[in-house]
C-alpha cells in the first residue's frame, strides 16, 4: 500500500490533523514529565532509613517547669529525669528496649554540623546530622555495624542542650566515611567537629538524616552517632516493642510516664501534629506525605490526559469514517478488502501519531529543561521519552481500532447510494 | 433569535450524544483539574494581610561577614534570613520604625487550672507590645500589653480563644492567672479567631503554613529573663563560645525574627539608610550588607509557595490546554460535517454573523455543561486534595463563590475559544458549492 492516498486525504483535513497532532505532542510532553516526577518521588519514598522500623515507636515529651539546663546542677537533674524515664519504659511488659535520642530519621528535627579533616579548615569537608545517644543506640535502632565497634558504656557522657559538643569517639555512616576518606579507610581516623578532634571507631551501613527536606538532599546519608546523652527540658524516646505488641506498648508508655511524673506534656490528639506518641510507620507516612500526594496527583493527571487523548482520537476518526463512507464503499467495490480499509485507517493514525510523538519528544525535553531551571529538578532520562513514545503510539492504534473496524465493515453497496 | 439558536444547538448536540458527552467530559475534567490545583495555589500564594502588606518590612543584616558568605552555596541569597539577638535588641532600642517587633518562636507548656488535667503544649511567640497594632491582632477580650510592660518585664500574656477554652472554659478571662512553663502570667487579652496563612510574621520558623494556631504571646524581655528558650531554628556560623541560653544571646547565631511598619516609601528609604549605618557600626570589619524587603517580596524570597504547588498548577494547566485542543478538534469535525446545513441556511439569507452566533452558542452550551460537570469535579477534587496533599496546605483550599464563578467562566470562555476556529471555518462555507454538490 502506498502512502500517497493517505497523504492526499489528510491534506483535506489540515486543521483537524494539526489539532490532533498537537494534542498528541502536548500529551506526550506532559505525561513524560509527570511520570518522571512520579518516579523521583517513588524513589525518595522507598529510600531505606537504615534503621529497623518494625515494632519501633517514638515518644516525644516535655517536662513542665523543668530546670533550664544551663548550669551543671540542672543538667544533672535533667539527666537523671531522662534516665528515670528510660528505665520506666524498659520495665514495661511489652517493651523490648528503649533509649533516649535527640531525633530519628524522617522526624525532621535536625542538628547538623560540618565535619572537617583539619582543625582550622575554612570550609568543612562534609555536612552531617548528629544523633546523640548511648551504646544502646546501635542495637535498639537495629543499625548494621559494618566495620569497627560500638561505643562502650565508659565512653558515654552527657551534656546540656546548648553545651559544647566534644565527643572523644564517633560512629559514622559508610556514606559519610567514604565522603571524608574516599579511599574507604575512615575507620580509626581523626576528624574535627566544631574544631574538636574525635576518632571514628565504627562504621554503620546506612542511616538517613532526620530531614527529608530538599536542603538535606546533598548529604542525605551523612549521619554521625555521638556517645552523649543530650539533656533538655524535652526528650524523645525510641522504644522497640516486643513483636506484635506495638499497639499495647504505645498505649502503656504515656500512662507509665505520667504515673512516674505527672508534670509533663504528652499530647494525645487524633491528628499526627496533635499527638506525641507515634509508631515509626506513622512517622514515615507523615514525612513523605507531600511526595506521595504529588505522585498521586501527577498519576491522576496522566490518566485523565491519556483518556482524553484516546477518546479524542476515537471521536475524530469516527467522524472521518462517517464522512468517507461513500469513498470507502467505492474502494471496496473496486476490490479493496476489509483488511485494506482497516490498514488504511491504522496507517493514517500511525502517521499522525508519528509526527505527534516526534514533536512531543522535543517538547518533553524542553519542558524538562524548563522545570530544571525553574524548580531545580533533575534531568529526565531519555528512557521516559522513549517509553512515552511507545505508549502513545499504542494508545493511538488502540483508539483507532474500533472506528477503523467499523469502516472496514462498510459494504461496497454504499458506493451506489447517494449520501 | 437567541432562543432559536439555543434550540438549534440543543438539537445538534442531541444528534450525536456520544460526541457531545465526550466534549463535556473533556472540558469538565480539564477545568476541574486546573481549578483544584488553582484553589490550592491561590490559598498559599495569597496576601495574608492585604490592607497592610505594603507597609510591612523585614530587615536583614549580614552578621557573619564575607568569609562565611563566600562559603554560601547560594550567593544570591544575601544576608541570613534572621537576626542575632544583639542586632535585634539594638534595632528595638533605636526604635526607628513606626511600629516594630523582634520575636522568636516558643513552644511552652500550659498547666490547666483544673486539678487532675494533664498539661498541654502550645505554640507561641515572644513579641513586643507594638506587635499587636502592627499585624492587627484581633481581640475578643482585653488587649495587648503596653510599652511600659515591655520595659518592666511584666508577667503578662495574651492567649488564643482555644487556650482560653481549654484552661478557663472560655469567657472573659482578662485578669486571671495562667501557668505557662511553670510561671504565672496575668492574662491581659484573649485573641479572637486568628490564624493568618501564611504565618507572615514568622515564615522562617513556620515554613509559612501551620495548622496549629498561635496559642500564647508573651513579652520578649520577660521570656528572655525567664530563660524561655527558642523553639524555632537556630543557625550558627560557628559554635557559641559560651554555653546555655545566655551563650546563645551573646553569640553570632541567628534566631530572632523582626518586622517593622513603615508608612511610606520615603520612610522605608530612611529606614534602609539607617540600617546600613547600623550595620557599619556593628560590623566594622566588612561593608554593610543589609536588605529591607516588603512583606510580599519577603514571602517570595522565602519561597513560601511550595514548588510542588506551582508545578501541579502548571501541569494541570497543561492538561486544560490539551482538553481545549481536543475539544477544538471535535467541534471542527462536528461543525464541518454540517456544511450542507450551513449552505442551506446561508442560501436562505442567514448572514455570516448569524452563523457565527449560532455556532458560538453551541460551543458555549458545551462549555456551560462542561463547567457544571467541572464544578462538581472541582468540589470532589477539593475534598480529595486533603487526602493527597499535606493537611496544612490542603485545608486552605476552599470552594467559595469566587472559585465557583471562575470555574464556570473558565469553562465557558475556554470552550468558546476552542470553538472560535471551527466557527470561523463554518461561517466560511460557500453556500453555492454546498448546494451544488448535493
Amino acid at each position: 500500500m502506498t502512502l500517497h492516498p493517505i497523504l492526499a486525504a489528510l491534506k483535506k483535513h489540515k486543521a483537524g490533523v494539526t489539532l490532533i497532532t498537537l494534542q498528541i505532542a502536548l500529551t506526550l510532553a506532559i505525561v513524560c514529565n509527570a511520570v518522571f516526577i512520579i518516579g523521583q518521588r517513588v524513589d525518595r519514598i522507598n529510600r531505606p532509613s537504615g534503621i529497623d522500623e518494625n515494632n519501633l515507636f517514638l515518644v516525644t515529651q516535655s517536662w513542665v517547669g523543668a530546670p533550664t539546663g544551663d548550669d551543671e546542677g540542672s543538667i544533672d537533674k535533667l539527666d537523671s529525669m531522662q534516665q528515670a524515664d528510660v528505665a520506666t519504659l524498659r520495665n514495661l511488659p511489652d517493651v523490648e528496649s528503649a533509649i533516649a535520642v535527640n531525633t530519628l530519621p524522617l522526624v525532621n528535627s535536625t542538628w547538623s554540623t560540618g565535619i572537617s579533616l583539619k582543625p582550622d579548615q575554612q570550609r568543612s569537608t562534609a555536612q552531617a546530622a548528629l544523633y546523640f545517644g548511648t551504646e544502646q543506640m546501635v542495637p535498639t535502632l537495629g543499625l548494621k555495624l559494618v566495620a569497627g565497634r560500638n561505643f562502650t558504656s565508659a565512653e558515654i557522657g552527657h551534656m546540656g542542650f546548648r553545651g559544647h559538643n566534644k565527643p572523644p569517639v564517633i560512629i559514622v555512616t559508610k556514606a559519610l566515611g567514604d565522603k571524608l576518606f574516599p579511599k574507604g579507610d575512615a575507620l580509626g581516623k581523626t576528624v574535627y567537629i566544631d574544631r574538636n578532634p574525635t576518632t571514628i571507631v565504627g562504621i554503620v551501613e546506612r542511616m538517613q538524616v532526620p530531614s527529608v527536606n530538599s536542603w538535606a538532599n546533598s548529604w542525605f546519608w551523612n549521619s554521625v552517632l555521638i556517645p552523649t546523652r543530650l539533656d533538655a527540658g524535652f526528650s524523645r524516646y525510641a522504644v522497640r516493642a516486643k513483636p506484635g505488641r506495638l499497639d499495647a506498648a504505645m498505649r502503656e508508655a504515656p500512662k507509665a510516664l505520667y504515673a512516674s511524673n505527672p508534670m509533663r506534656v504528652i499530647e494525645t490528639g487524633a491528628k499526627f501534629e496533635d499527638k506525641s506518641v507515634h509508631s515509626f510507620a506513622e512517622i514515615r507516612r507523615y514525612a513523605y506525605r507531600a511526595d506521595r500526594g504529588m505522585a498521586v496527583l501527577m498519576g491522576v493527571i496522566c490518566l485523565i490526559l491519556l483518556c482524553v487523548t484516546g477518546a479524542g482520537i476515537v471521536g475524530l476518526t469516527s467522524f472521518w469514517v462517517g464522512q468517507r463512507r461513500k469513498q470507502i464503499g467505492i474502494r471496496r467495490a473496486l476490490g479493496a478488502t476489509q483488511v485494506d480499509i482497516l490498514r488504511y485507517f491504522q496507517t493514517e493514525n500511525l502517521m499522525i501519531a508519528g509526527v505527534g510523538v516526534v514533536l512531543g519528544a522535543i517538547l518533553a525535553v524542553g519542558l524538562n529543561l524548563w522545570l530544571m531551571k525553574q524548580f531545580q529538578m533533575d534531568r529526565m532520562s531519555i528512557t521516559y521519552v522513549l517509553v512515552g513514545v511507545v505508549v502513545l503510539l499504542v494508545l493511538g492504534q488502540g483508539a483507532v481500532f474500533a472506528p477503523a473496524r467499523r469502516a472496514s465493515k462498510v459494504s461496497p453497496v454504499e458506493a451506489t447510494r447517494s449520501v | 433569535m437567541f432562543a432559536y439558536y439555543l434550540d438549534l444547538a440543543l438539537r445538534s448536540l442531541k444528534r450525536n450524544k456520544a460526541l457531545t458527552g465526550l466534549m463535556i467530559l473533556t472540558i469538565g475534567f480539564g477545568v476541574a483539574a486546573s481549578m483544584t490545583t488553582w484553589s490550592v495555589f491561590r490559598a498559599v500564594s495569597g496576601d495574608p494581610i492585604p490592607w497592610k502588606s505594603s507597609k510591612l518590612y523585614v530587615p536583614q543584616i549580614d552578621a557573619w561577614g564575607p568569609t562565611v558568605q563566600k562559603n554560601n552555596p547560594d550567593p544570591e541569597k544575601g544576608p541570613p534570613d534572621a537576626l542575632t539577638y544583639g542586632d535585634a535588641v539594638g534595632l528595638m532600642r533605636d526604635h526607628r520604625g513606626k511600629l516594630q517587633s523582634a520575636m522568636y518562636m516558643l513552644s511552652p507548656s500550659v498547666v490547666p487550672a483544673k486539678v487532675g488535667e494533664h498539661p498541654f503544649n502550645t505554640m507561641g511567640h515572644a513579641v513586643f507590645s507594638e506587635f499587636f497594632p502592627m499585624v492587627d491582632v484581633p481581640f475578643k477580650y482585653g488587649s495587648g500589653w503596653s510599652a511600659a510592660d515591655d520595659e518592666s518585664r511584666a508577667q503578662v500574656a495574651v492567649i488564643s480563644s482555644k487556650v482560653n477554652r481549654r484552661v478557663f472554659g472560655g469567657g472573659d478571662s482578662v485578669g486571671k492567672t495562667i501557668n505557662i512553663d511553670g510561671h504565672d502570667y496575668r492574662v491581659v487579652g484573649v485573641m479572637g479567631e486568628w490564624n493568618p496563612q501564611p504565618r507572615f510574621y514568622d515564615v522562617v520558623n513556620t515554613g509559612g503554613f501551620l495548622s496549629q494556631d498561635e496559642g500564647v504571646l508573651l513579652p520578649f524581655n520577660t521570656t528572655i529573663a525567664a530563660d524561655m528558650s527558642n523553639d524555632g531554628n537556630t543557625n550558627c556560623s560557628e559554635a557559641p563560645k559560651e554555653t546555655g541560653f545566655v551563650g546563645l544571646q551573646r553569640s553570632s547565631c541567628i534566631w530572632i525574627e523582626y518586622m517593622v511598619q513603615l508608612d511610606s516609601a520615603a520612610d522605608a528609604q530612611r529606614f534602609k539608610d539607617y540600617l546600613e549605618g547600623f550595620a557599619r557600626q556593628r560590623y566594622p570589619g566588612w561593608a554593610p550588607n543589609v536588605r529591607l524587603r516588603g512583606l510580599m517580596a519577603w514571602l517570595d524570597h522565602e519561597h513560601v509557595v511550595p514548588p510542588d504547588t506551582r508545578i501541579s498548577l502548571y501541569v494541570a494547566l497543561g492538561l486544560l490546554l490539551v482538553c481545549l485542543v481536543n475539544t477544538a478538534g471535535l467541534l471542527l469535525a462536528k461543525f464541518l460535517r454540517r456544511s450542507s446545513e450551513i449552505g442551506v441556511r446561508r442560501a436562505l439569507g442567514a448572514s455570516r454573523r448569524e452563523i457565527y452566533t449560532q455556532f458560538l452558542i453551541e460551543a458555549g452550551m458545551v462549555g456551560l455543561a462542561g463547567g457544571a460537570l467541572g464544578l462538581l469535579l472541582t468540589w470532589l477534587g477539593i475534598v480529595g486534595v486533603g487526602w493527597v496533599l499535606p493537611r496544612d496546605i490542603a485545608d486552605l483550599a476552599r470552594l467559595d463563590v469566587s472559585l465557583f464563578a471562575t470555574t464556570l467562566a473558565v469553562a465557558i470562555v475556554a470552550t468558546m475559544l476552542a470553538g472560535l476556529y471551527p466557527t470561523m471555518r463554518a461561517a466560511a462555507v460557500q453556500p453555492a458549492w454546498q448546494l451544488k454538490s448535493n
